[in-house]
């Protein structure tokens, strides 16, 4: 099949970017979008011309490399698919796409489809963690954990922070990446000594980073890759408010006795 | 090359306990002042930053990823053995390390499997403290599943994504570091070189994949921990960039490259479909724990599998092998499948698959029993191949998965150059000649959060290490070849891209290197390599610049050592005449086509020591010797 893309290219995160039309010809219908992508950029590199940049690794929709909004959408059309699994059989011979990154304030472009996403990095920084150091912990038996709650912490482990929600959001909200965790940790009984500081200082990194709010659209959760409710995010407005009313200011440490 | 193997004396279980007492520490205050390097940031180096960067260590970690969380252990599925014996079913340390070293085909340290088979149950607990969610039954408890060559069910999982909760865990831990300061994190920065002082690993060339920049950082002991070298076949279920890199340009500097010809062909991947294609996907092996592997038994059958009866299909794997039936090792369903295949009744396009059925399973459990158990890889296998594996079955064959060899190191985790650790994937020492299923995930994690911390302690209070700095000598010769070699590619200016080459490349070693292997089409491939080689040389085309990202240029030095090392591994594979594991030399077989090793001869590590570039390496070899264990052919019938 023959495709039209509509491409991003922007040389570096100084340069100023435009759309660029490049042509795909015979793409099979059962490559991957990104290995369209690659036939497209053997083409380009044919004619001397520079490939089109964009961030991939594992391409079995794990590791949250891939991004790309398309058509519109990030992730394109497919539901609870990540750019790497979206295969061409999706789209129609002679159709033109329009391949744009991830965009956000708080992401910014690094080259042409490519984006900087170490905010996300800074916001698990801040608290995403059970603060235990490796050594000898107890048996993992001696901390049952209904079964229940196990799987619902487990929904919200699936997140890959790919940034999908906030490219789906107008407010370029985090929201649910930020929920994914904060609910994961406050759902398991080896989060709750730090539950309430934890998303205190996860959501005020959020701030700092320069990403928008939640304005309740759920654009995020039709957008996500692993179909992230964002029942997560009320989850998280309620340990907020909880931590709010809680949360003392931390006291300075002292040398022991 | 002096390889000693530094396994301590004593009884094989006591080893480890005596070694950790009689080794030295350094005191908390003072291990603020050792700077430690980690290169990757996989189960193995996030485990070993994070715990370095706890016990008070100042700790660098780089990676060439955009996070440090995308490191691909993430894309490991099934699960993570533990001696734990949580389901009564008759484990034991002594049971996983026996079954380690059988499934390795009697290749492996005895005391490094040992080692691991102890420390795995206290991964479990630790990534439990984490909050890692673990599948649990209906008590709250954790459950197991069976994996390939073991009896019992060890191991622990999270739906079918277990690599990717578990490293989440250790990024979590690393994350904790990080805010603590204890570690620096630097995301996109890829390591290209080693930099030796007076003959110690002391530091590292790095080049920030944005900008371009070349810089240098030093260290007391530098960390390799970047995983295996599937993609020298191009097509493998490793991720786009992993690499060899890292561990051929420590090869390059004097470390021991050993036993790089033991990979392991993972039997149930999604086929091949056609040339555009750029990566393989694995469907977990704990799917054989529901579903039956077979081709039809009659060759040119070309009937859909329903119309195919039950008497005219062969479960071969249930035929050939009993006992452990389509949980078989890896090694060896794979050249089963492969038998089937090259006999004419492999199934789907071009006659390369043969069919897991979960017809009965589902019949037994439903389609939501499987579903809940598998979920996500059926919806992997659905997004593909655009077919419904609830109402059909799956189509797979085997792919490059995972690579045994790596750098030689030796039971503390050092290689042969004194300061350098390696860890996980990247070195060679606990998976002998075929690593068993989920056991990748308890190596990679044993190594970072167990072992390193106490061994690379003991190094550093045992050595006297002069002060070093960025500025000398050592220093600024490697960086300015790392200059050199990277406007070279961008000068060359030729006519073939980098993934031409990296395709042919992958095709040479998956003929003539992959899941059989001879003589003649070994020295075929030793042949063929360096004249691709030097094409590269000269006609690769790499455009834009150094200083913008440039993901050409990125691959062209990662493609430029995978030839180097390509023929290395054939140079491994010739010289080793037996078969044993994952290496399957077709004039060395039994007369049902089982491997047959050669225990009078080759029961040795082989290890490769660079000799300037276009001189043949030299071999090395480490005594295997087994105290616990009697050699026997591995028989899993």
């Amino acid at each position: 099949m023959d495709v039209t893309l509509h491409v991003w290219r922007q040389k570096n995160a100084k340069a100023k970017g435009a759309m660029e039309v490049i042509e795909g010809k015979d793409i099979s219908e059962h490559s991957s979008f990104l290995e369209m992508l690659d036939t497209v950029n053997e083409t380009l590199l044919s004619k001397g011309q520079e490939p089109i940049a964009f961030d991939h690794d594992c391409r079995e929709g794990i590791c949250g490399a891939c991004s790309l909004v398309i058509n519109g959408e990030p992730h394109g059309p497919e539901y609870g698919t990540t750019t790497c699994q979206l295969h061409m059989r999706s789209f129609k011979n002679g159709q033109h796409i329009f391949i744009e990154p991830w965009r956000a304030k708080a992401f910014p472009v690094i080259r042409d489809l490519v984006v900087d996403r170490e905010a996300f990095d800074r916001i698990q920084q801040a608290g995403g963690f059970v603060s235990v150091n490796v050594g000898s912990p107890q048996d993992a038996n001696c901390l049952p954990i209904a079964k229940q709650d196990a799987d619902k912490a487990f929904d919200a482990a699936v997140c890959i922070g790919c940034g999908a929600c906030v490219a789906a959001c107008k407010n370029a909200s985090p929201m649910l990446f930020v929920a994914a965790k904060v609910s994961q940790l406050a759902l398991l009984p080896q989060g709750q000594p730090e539950r309430e500081s934890r998303v205190l200082a996860m959501v005020d990194q959020m701030k700092k980073e320069g990403f928008g709010n939640c304005s309740n659209q759920y654009e995020c959760e039709a957008a996500c890759p692993k179909e992230i409710s964002v029942e997560h995010i009320a989850r998280m407005n309620r340990e907020y408010l909880r931590a709010s009313f809680l949360e003392e200011a931390p006291k300075a440490g002292h040398g022991g006795d | 090359m002096i390889l000693d193997s530094k396994v301590p004396s004593g009884d094989l279980a006591d080893k480890w306990e005596d070694h950790k007492f009689h080794m030295k520490l350094i005191n908390p205050a003072n291990r603020r002042k050792h700077d430690i390097i980690v290169i990757g940031s996989g189960l193995a180096g996030a485990s070993a930053a994070a715990t370095l960067g706890g016990l008070g260590y100042n700790v660098s970690c780089f990676c060439f990823q955009d996070s440090p969380r995308r490191a691909h252990s993430i894309a490991a599925q099934g699960g993570i053995n533990a001696a734990k014996n949580y389901q009564g079913d008759g484990d034991s340390v002594h049971r996983l390390f026996y079954d380690t070293i059988k499934g390795g085909d009697f290749r492996a340290r005895e005391a490094n499997v040992h080692r691991l088979a102890e420390v795995s149950r206290n991964i479990i607990d630790q990534c439990v403290a984490q909050g890692v969610p673990f599948a649990r039954d209906y008590g709250g408890l954790l459950d197991n599943r069976s994996f390939g060559g073991a009896q019992v069910s060890r191991t622990f999982y999270a739906r079918g994504q277990t690599g990717q909760q578990l490293l989440l865990g250790a990024y979590s831990a690393l994350n904790r570091e990080i805010s603590r300061g204890t570690v620096k994190m630097y995301s996109r920065k890829e390591m290209l070189e080693i930099v030796l002082v007076d003959g110690k690993a002391r530091g590292v060339i790095i080049r920030d994949l944005v900008t371009g920049e070349i810089t240098t950082h030093s260290g007391d002991a530098v960390i390799m921990a970047t995983g295996g070298y599937g993609n020298v076949f191009y097509l493998s279920t490793n991720a786009k960039g992993c690499n060899v890199t890292a561990s051929w340009r420590a090869h390059k500097k004097g470390a021991g490259f050993a036993n790089p010809c033991y990979t392991q062909i993972h039997p149930t991947c999604i086929p091949v479909s056609g040339d555009y294609q750029s990566k393989l996907t694995l469907m977990s092996e704990s799917l054989r724990n529901d579903g039956r592997v077979w081709v039809p038994s009659k060759k040119g059958d070309t009937r859909s599998a329903f119309e195919i009866p039950e008497a005219e299909r062969d479960y071969y794997l249930e035929r050939k092998y009993p006992s452990y039936g389509n949980l078989a090792p890896r090694d060896i369903a794979s050249r089963s499948a492969k038998e089937a295949c090259d006999a004419g009744l492999g199934v789907g396009p071009g006659g390369l698959g043969v069919y897991l059925d979960f017809a009965d399973a589902i019949k037994r459990v439903g389609e939501d029993g499987i579903k809940k158990k598998y979920g996500n890889l059926f919806h992997m296998y659905q997004k593909i191949t655009a077919e419904n594996p609830y109402k059909a079955p799956m189509r797979i064959y085997p792919a490059v998965h995972y690579t045994m060899g790596g750098l030689w190191v030796d039971y503390n985790l050092m290689s042969n150059i004194p300061g350098l650790f390696v860890l996980g994937e990247a070195n060679f020492s606990d998976h002998g000649a075929n690593r068993l299923g989920a056991s990748a995930l308890m190596q990679g994690l044993a190594d970072g959060y167990f072992v390193v911390p106490f061994t690379l302690a003991n190094y550093i209070a045992s050595e006297k290490l002069n002060k070093v700095k960025t500025t000398d000598a050592p220093f600024t010769e490697a960086a300015n070849a790392v200059k050199e070699r990277t406007q070279k590619f961008l000068s060359i200016k030729g006519g073939r891209s980098v993934d031409s080459f990296h395709k042919e490349l992958g095709q040479v070693m998956w003929d003539k290197c992959g899941m059989a292997r001879d003589k003649a089409g070994l020295e075929a491939a030793i042949v063929k390599i360096p004249k691709l080689r030097e094409e590269f040389w000269q006609n690769v085309k790499v455009l834009g610049e150094n200083e913008n990202l440039n993901q050409s240029l990125e691959r062209a030095g990662r493609v430029a050592d995978f030839l180097e090392f390509g023929e290395l591994m054939c140079q491994d594979a010739l010289h080793r005449e037996e078969s044993c594991g994952g290496h399957f030399r077709s004039e060395h077989q039994t007369e049902d086509g089982e491997a047959k090793r050669n225990d009078e001869q080759f029961c040795y590590v082989g290890v490769w020591e660079h000799k300037g570039d276009g001189k043949k390496a030299e071999l090395n070899k480490e005594p295997l010797e087994f105290t616990d264990v009697k050699l026997a052919t591995r028989s899993y019938k």
